[in-house]
């Protein structure tokens, strides 16, 4: 059986980055021309899913931009994605062209054991986007706040289910659970309903199944657009510039941030000048247009963490997931 | 509606837009014949030609006709090697590969063609006339009741277990469920059954399946049964053209499955946890159970109404799930997923306010439809003869493109070399199986339906807190009733029947 984990916003990325299919990577020449001449991208999904869009968006950009001659892209998926960092490792040396997308699921799946390798055995590129996690209730729904949330919380947590598109243990049960946790709740109190995609959740919230849904920002924008949902909440530090109605947890008194990234790795065996031409390539790609309208056009936010800075955002990520998986005994 | 409607149809019947349908509809068709590339493949990579487009009534036209003309063309691939290259036309090969190999290929193809259109065709008028009402009946399942929908479709195993075959087909269906348990479910954390190995984590591959399951036995038992072959394949009669029509009964035993199937594939489709799948099983449980006993008793061996009911079903099924699509904003499946991705980054945004903010995209889609099932019938009947003379191709020809096909089909998805092991040990398990005379297609149908039943299963009972929610939710337990009927009320008139004929039962 064929699993699909689309998001709304993960296919519309997709959608539009699959765009770079059709126009031919012409590199116009950029200064000297291209700062390197091509790069491969791996991706561990499926077409269409958030890691395929992100890797032919940033090809896209880089492409079009002129500071990458060619770009091509290679689907494995399998083993939640462990396949294709597997295939990094066993074969380092012929795959230093090669720089593979990912994003918090690898931090996550790696503290669980899914895989047996971590973000440490790979070469850490750098985080380049992002999309923040958000609260959301039917618009019809008496609950107008994470104060109202919190209160049907502890009168009934069995009845306030909260729904999300991931396992348990996933990233929106994590949310959900770091939410209720800075509220001063027990997280192991939280009923989590899990769905096997976006899309399947979102009906769950708007049938009444589910009182509450933990999901990403700019899927939630969409339907919020739309009229069909409110966002009680943010895991931002200030409110974003894409939907300034909806208020950060913070600004409700609920010390959480969250952000799922994503980012690039390099093989194993990359030089240290390698790894660098790739990170100076993907810096001088927030400079570019062609950047700006793949962004804009996928909602997704410049996060950009480069070498050093990567590994530090990593480990303090790992760090705060890990303590929250042993307090909900994931781990 | 009156106003929209003429907005749809100018915007529809111009030039562009008509060359969209056609050329959508061209697309699909073809390249939903090969086992392996299913619509969502095929949508993913016409996009960003759509996307280029830049009008969005355009870019829409011509993604649904892709996405409904492949639906159209996969029942090819089911229907003459017994491939099926989507889920939504497995059960298009329980009857059409035995009319293919009964010499009946060319008909086959025709009543496919003739159910899509029908299908498609009063799936757009219900479409049309119910879709801003159609919203909320999305929303009318929960879990518990898509737990017992797909209990309905397990029901359709029944037609396999005929006489003395009882046994055999639940066996084949216990296996099918727990092979759907292999792998990390969508709704644990934890991978099971994968025996450490990584490239099992995902669980089995649904084309993987099929191909070893459906594909690969076939092209084997041609092999190794040489006596079959000789009233089989090479029969020569195929490619004859009165091969193609549909007799007058025939047409009569149809007409009814026909009407019958397009509402309920239709609203199937509009639910968005179900989906064409799940709607041509329904469909083929459906029409069997309520057959009368010799037509019953067709089933499975390359009835008429078995072949129509699915094809039927998922056509209108897949116009069925344009409503939660454009009212709500909410994809049913991975394909309308991808569609709506298309939607937003053209700046569109799918939801209960299309209709007034932009009704000229949502009603030129919908006339575009209209047309696109047309023109898939008028390019597809006059094509049928010369599709259906794949089978006269000599076998020693035939048989290794049948292979090359099943193992690009595996191959292809994931590009994970692996698969062809799995493909290859399943197929020789599935060939030893099929000479063992244990019927293959419940095994699949338990695998398909198993995921699914299981995340609705343990959702609901998470949700209620037990086995509450059979006996709270009176639509859990309906459907539930109705499947146990489906089931045992033919059984029991073919006992009572049986025992009449002993001159037992004289009441």
């Amino acid at each position: 059986m064929m699993k699909t984990t689309l998001t709304r916003r993960a296919c519309a990325a997709a959608a539009a980055a699959a765009m770079s299919i059709a126009t031919p990577a012409l590199a116009e020449s950029h200064g000297d021309g291209p700062m390197m001449d091509s790069i491969h991208f791996l991706i561990p999904g499926g077409a269409g899913g958030g890691w395929d869009g992100t890797a032919r968006g940033t090809g896209e950009a880089l492409t079009e931009s002129g500071l990458v001659g060619t770009a091509s892209y290679e689907n494995m998926s399998g083993g939640g994605g462990g396949v294709a960092i597997r295939y990094m490792i066993d074969n380092s040396e012929s795959q230093h062209g090669t720089i593979m997308v990912n994003s918090t699921p690898i931090v996550i799946r790696s503290l669980t054991g899914v895989f047996p390798q971590s973000f440490r055995d790979l070469t850490l590129i750098a985080g380049t986007i992002g999309d923040y996690a958000a609260f959301v209730v039917n618009t019809d729904s008496d609950i107008e706040s994470m104060d109202d949330l919190l209160e049907a919380f502890r009168a009934d947590p069995n009845g306030t289910a909260i729904g999300g598109g991931s396992v348990p243990g996933g990233m929106d049960h994590l949310v959900a659970a770091m939410v209720m946790e800075s509220a001063g709740a027990d997280p192991l109190d939280v009923n989590y309903v899990p769905y096997d995609a976006g899309g399947a959740a979102m009906a769950g919230l708007l049938s009444g199944e589910i009182q509450a849904l933990s999901t990403g920002f700019s899927e939630a924008v969409d339907l919020a657009n739309a009229d069909e949902v409110r966002i009680l909440g943010v895991t931002s530090p200030e409110r974003v510039a894409a939907y300034e109605d909806a208020p950060t947890m913070m600004e409700q008194g609920l010390d959480v941030e969250f952000v799922n990234w994503r980012g690039f790795f390099g093989a194993p065996t990359l030089s240290d000048a390698e790894a660098q031409a790739y990170r100076d390539t993907l810096a001088a790609m927030y400079e570019t247009e062609a950047w700006e309208e793949v962004r804009a056009r996928n909602g997704w936010v410049n996060i950009h963490n480069s070498g050093d800075d990567f590994r530090a955002f990593l480990e303090e990520q790992e760090e705060a997931i890990g303590t929250l998986m042993r307090t909900l005994g994931f781990l | 509606m009156l106003e929209g409607l003429m907005i749809g149809l100018s915007t529809a019947f111009s030039v562009t837009n008509l060359l969209m349908v056609i050329g959508g509809c061209l697309i699909g068709t073809f390249v939903g014949m090969l086992p392996g590339l299913g619509p969502m493949s095929i949508i993913a990579i016409m996009i960003p030609v759509a996307i280029t487009i830049g009008d969005p009534s355009a870019a829409l036209i011509l993604l649904a006709g892709v996405y409904y003309g492949a639906i159209f063309g996969g029942s090819t691939s089911s229907i003459l090697i017994n491939a099926p290259g989507v889920a939504g036309t497995v059960a298009s090969s329980f009857d059409g590969y035995p009319m293919a190999r009964a010499g009946k290929a060319g008909k086959a193809l025709t009543i496919a063609a003739v159910s899509s259109f029908v299908g498609g065709t009063i799936g757009v008028m219900l479409l049309m006339i119910f879709a801003p009402m159609l919203s909320s009946v999305a929303l009318l399942f929960h879990s518990a009741e898509y737990f017992a929908l797909m209990v309905v479709g397990l029901s359709a195993i029944a037609a396999f277990a005929g006489t003395g075959n009882v046994a055999k087909a639940v066996m084949m269906t216990l296996l099918g469920l727990i092979m759907a348990t292999v792998g990390e479910g969508a709704l644990y954390n934890l991978p099971r059954f994968t025996m450490g190995m990584m490239d099992l984590q995902s669980g089995f591959g649904f084309i993987t399946l099929a191909m070893a399951l459906f594909a690969l036995p076939e092209a084997m038992y041609l092999v190794l049964n040489p006596a079959r072959s000789e009233t089989g394949s090479e029969g020569g009669k195929q490619g004859e053209v009165k091969d193609l029509r549909i007799t007058r009964a025939e047409a009569r035993s149809m007409a009814p499955v026909l009407g019958r199937q397009s509402v309920q594939g239709f609203f199937i489709g509009v639910l968005p946890g179900a989906g064409a799948t799940i709607a041509s099983f329904l469909g083929y449980a459906v029409e069997r159970n309520i057959a009368s006993q010799e037509e019953q008793a067709e089933f499975g061996k390359g009835s008429v109404k078995g072949l129509a009911a699915p094809e039927t079903a998922n056509n209108a099924a897949c116009t069925g799930s344009f409503v939660p699509l454009l009212t709500l904003g909410i994809p049913g499946s991975g394909t309308t997923a991808i569609l709506l991705g298309a939607l937003i980054a053209l700046n569109v945004s799918p939801g209960p306010r299309l209709m007034v903010d932009e009704p000229q995209i949502f009603w030129a889609v919908i006339i575009s439809m209209y047309i696109g099932n047309l023109v898939l019938l008028v390019l597809n009947l006059p094509l049928i003869p010369y599709i259906a003379k794949i089978l006269s191709v000599p076998r020693s020809f035939l048989i290794p493109f049948i292979l090359f096909f099943t193992m690009m089909g595996a191959y292809i998805g994931q590009n994970n070399a692996t698969e062809l092991l799995i493909l290859v040990g399943f197929g020789l398990i599935a060939t030893i199986l099929r000479f063992a005379d244990y019927p293959l297609a419940p095994l699949l149908i338990g695998f398909i339906l198993g995921a699914m039943m299981e995340d609705n299963f343990s959702r609901a009972m998470q949700l209620y807190d037990g086995f509450g929610f059979i006996l709270e939710r009176p639509m859990t337990l309906g459907l539930l009733v109705f499947a146990a009927l489906l089931v045992l009320v033919p059984s029991y008139r073919a006992r009572r029947a049986r025992l009449r004929a002993d001159g037992v039962a004289d009441d």
